[in-house]
């Protein structure tokens, strides 16, 4: 048996799944989409349909402010993280990043506790200014859950990054006059912007899909996801659905696109 | 120093940057290792000083030191042109760096990078063009203006690395190993330009180095390191031919040392006598011999006489190791005119003058 051929062999497995478990879920899923009553139009339902439409909207901005959010937190404590040794530093390195092992549930049940009906927050401000700050429910709930979610992910990235920059950068630029602000914007964060990119195209990626986070909050707040889950368990619109589903991941797929490639033209033109 | 750039366009020949004084700067790091005994140091304006030795020596921490990216144990202190800047960070001191690693910024072009320290000064944009133009030209990187730093080679790079350090025309001139990284024949290149260059700005320059053929071309003096202390301080030709101990006549150049007594201003060896250039005797004493200072001569005529051992060609010269002439063999290095065979008994010849007594240790 040649090389090549023995290759071959060896991706068969992998072949199988993905025609399995990938291709042919994704065929019948666009086929699905286009059988509605309103056939190849249910695609375009997701940019015309005004509750859709706004539901879309509401989606890409909540993602997309967890993920700046996220960012600018992470980047922060990752940093100080690398640099810095002190007692105690691994154990909060793995408080930080414990929230990896929670599924969306349980991060829910956790935002429900602090900013809930019954919640932490709302007992304090209840006591401080006698009305009772409720806000689990609602988009700024889901919001707080995908940051608590986001942020260990990308601290991780941003650490192991910080790791590899050359501290003689710095220094070069420290010694040619730059500030602790300059060094930051001249070299820290350019040096980083791979990995900032990286961690925020994940970070995005799944404040666009999770789903079971905002499950655990409420089946009223206007995310996508929720959208499509209304549809097909509770309306059985099945076209309507597989069609929404189709929309966020090129949605989704689009937009990390774009962020990918705007870095990577930013790179080339500084460069 | 001068803000004014026009005016300085003029000045550029002429000497400039700080007289540096380090003074009682030790280093002890958290952990209680102590880096850098205490040293004292005067570095006269337009003097490029060498710190020499091998790593780990304290070299690197004394430039650290000078560059305000180390602070030194509580009474050592730092002064440029008589001012105190031992507080200061190394953003306050005006000082210009190059580093091993050149830490180029990947995200800017070359002029970009060689105008770097411009633009945070403020300097307008006109001007700055007007001064990394100057100073690519001054470096032999026209036409890489544009260039990213990922797309030149070693010695682009390193170019590059001195153009912006110097751009800002800094009080004095730090060089971490600057040749380090690159290949043997274009450090030997690199070496004589940026002594022209360093001639040319006539800028108080330290440059931390552990090749001694580096220290030797481009030092005024050498500051030669070794254990984190100051083994010698000396012009290069004081350094190589009155080295201050065995292990500065050893790190820098080749070195016999012999041990052997000394009757009557001689050198007693297995392979007969040989005057050291002083009277007196010693039941033992430490003498190093430079290996070219040792000529070959007639075995019957010489009173000091050993075997060849082995022959080395090194294309300018050879080197031959004789034995038996001392309790150590001796290298010789002669021009490759002169032809002798292994196992052959040979005379040799060393003027007195030029063998050097070091002191005994231990």
């Amino acid at each position: 048996m040649s090389h090549k051929s023995f290759v071959w062999i060896c991706l068969l497995p992998l072949a199988a799944v993905t025609a399995a478990f990938f291709l042919l879920p994704m065929a019948r899923l666009l086929v699905t989409g286009a059988e509605g009553p309103r056939g190849l139009a249910e695609y375009l339902a997701i940019l015309v349909e005004p509750r859709y439409r706004a539901t879309l909207v509401n989606t890409v901005l909540l993602a997309a402010a967890t993920t700046v959010a996220t960012l600018i937190i992470a980047t922060i404590a990752g940093l100080f993280l690398q640099r810095h040794r002190f007692p105690g530093r691994a154990v909060l390195v793995a408080i930080l990043t414990f929230p990896l092992a929670f599924p969306g549930v349980v991060i829910g049940f956790m935002i429900i506790l602090l900013a809930g009906r019954q919640g932490l927050i709302g007992d304090v401000s209840a006591r401080l200014t006698g009305d009772k700050l409720v806000f689990a429910y609602s988009i700024y709930g889901l919001f707080l859950g995908y940051l608590y979610f986001s942020i260990p992910r990308v601290i991780l990235t941003i650490m192991a990054a910080a790791q590899k920059l050359d501290p003689g950068l710095a220094e070069a630029a420290r010694s040619l006059g730059a500030g602790p602000f300059a060094v930051l914007r001249d070299v820290i964060l350019p040096g980083l912007a791979p990995a900032l990119v990286a961690s925020g195209a994940i970070a995005f990626a799944t404040a666009m899909g999770a789903f079971g986070t905002a499950f655990t909050l409420a089946t009223n707040i206007d995310v996508l996801p929720m959208l499509i889950y209304t549809e097909f368990t509770l309306a059985g619109n099945l076209a309507t659905s597989a069609a929404l589903s189709v929309g966020l991941g090129v949605m989704t797929w689009l937009i990390l696109a774009l962020a990918r490639s705007f870095t990577g033209n930013s790179v080339a033109a500084a460069g | 120093m001068d803000r004014r750039e026009g005016e300085c366009e003029v000045t550029m020949m002429i000497r400039h940057g700080a007289a540096l004084k380090v003074e009682n700067c030790g280093k002890t790091f958290a952990d209680g290792t102590c880096a850098l005994a205490r040293a004292t140091l005067d570095i006269a304006q337009s003097e490029t000083l060498v710190l020499l030795g091998p790593s780990g020596c304290g070299k690197t921490t004394l430039l650290r030191i000078v560059a305000g990216l180390e602070m030194p144990d509580a009474g050592g202190r730092v002064l440029f042109d008589g001012k105190d800047l031992t507080r200061q960070p190394i953003e306050k001191r005006n000082v210009g760096m190059v580093f091993q690693s050149y830490a180029l910024f990947p995200n800017m072009t070359v002029a970009e990078n060689i105008g770097y320290g411009l633009r945070i000064r403020g300097v307008s944009r006109l001007e700055r063009a007007a001064r990394v133009a100057e100073l690519i030209t001054l470096t032999n990187l026209g036409g890489l203006e544009h260039r990213r730093i990922d797309q030149l080679s070693g010695g682009q790079r390193q170019r590059v690395a001195l153009a912006r350090a110097v751009a800002i025309r800094p009080s004095v001139l730090l060089l971490d190993e600057p040749l380090t990284a690159l290949d043997a024949a274009l450090r030997e290149r690199l070496r004589g330009e940026l002594n022209g260059l360093l001639r040319t700005l006539g800028i108080t320059a330290i440059y931390v180095t552990h090749d001694q053929a580096e220290a030797m071309e481009l030092g005024d003096r050498i500051v030669v390191m070794r254990k984190g202390a100051i083994a010698q301080v000396g012009t290069p030709r004081e350094i190589y031919f009155t080295p201050a101990d065995r292990f500065v006549a050893e790190f820098v150049g080749a070195a016999n040392i012999i041990e052997a007594p000394i009757e009557s201003g001689d050198l007693i060896l297995p392979g007969g006598r040989q005057p050291v250039g002083s009277t007196g005797s010693r039941a033992r004493a430490v003498a190093m011999v430079r290996p070219e200072t040792i000529r070959i001569v007639d075995a019957d005529k010489a009173s000091l006489t050993g075997i060849v051992d082995s022959i080395r060609f090194a294309g300018d010269r050879q080197r031959i190791i004789v034995r038996d002439a001392a309790a150590i063999p001796l290298a010789l290095d002669v021009p490759h005119t002169i032809h002798v065979r292994a196992g052959e008994r040979i005379g040799l010849s060393i003027a007195a003058d030029s063998i050097r007594l070091l002191p005994a240790e231990g």
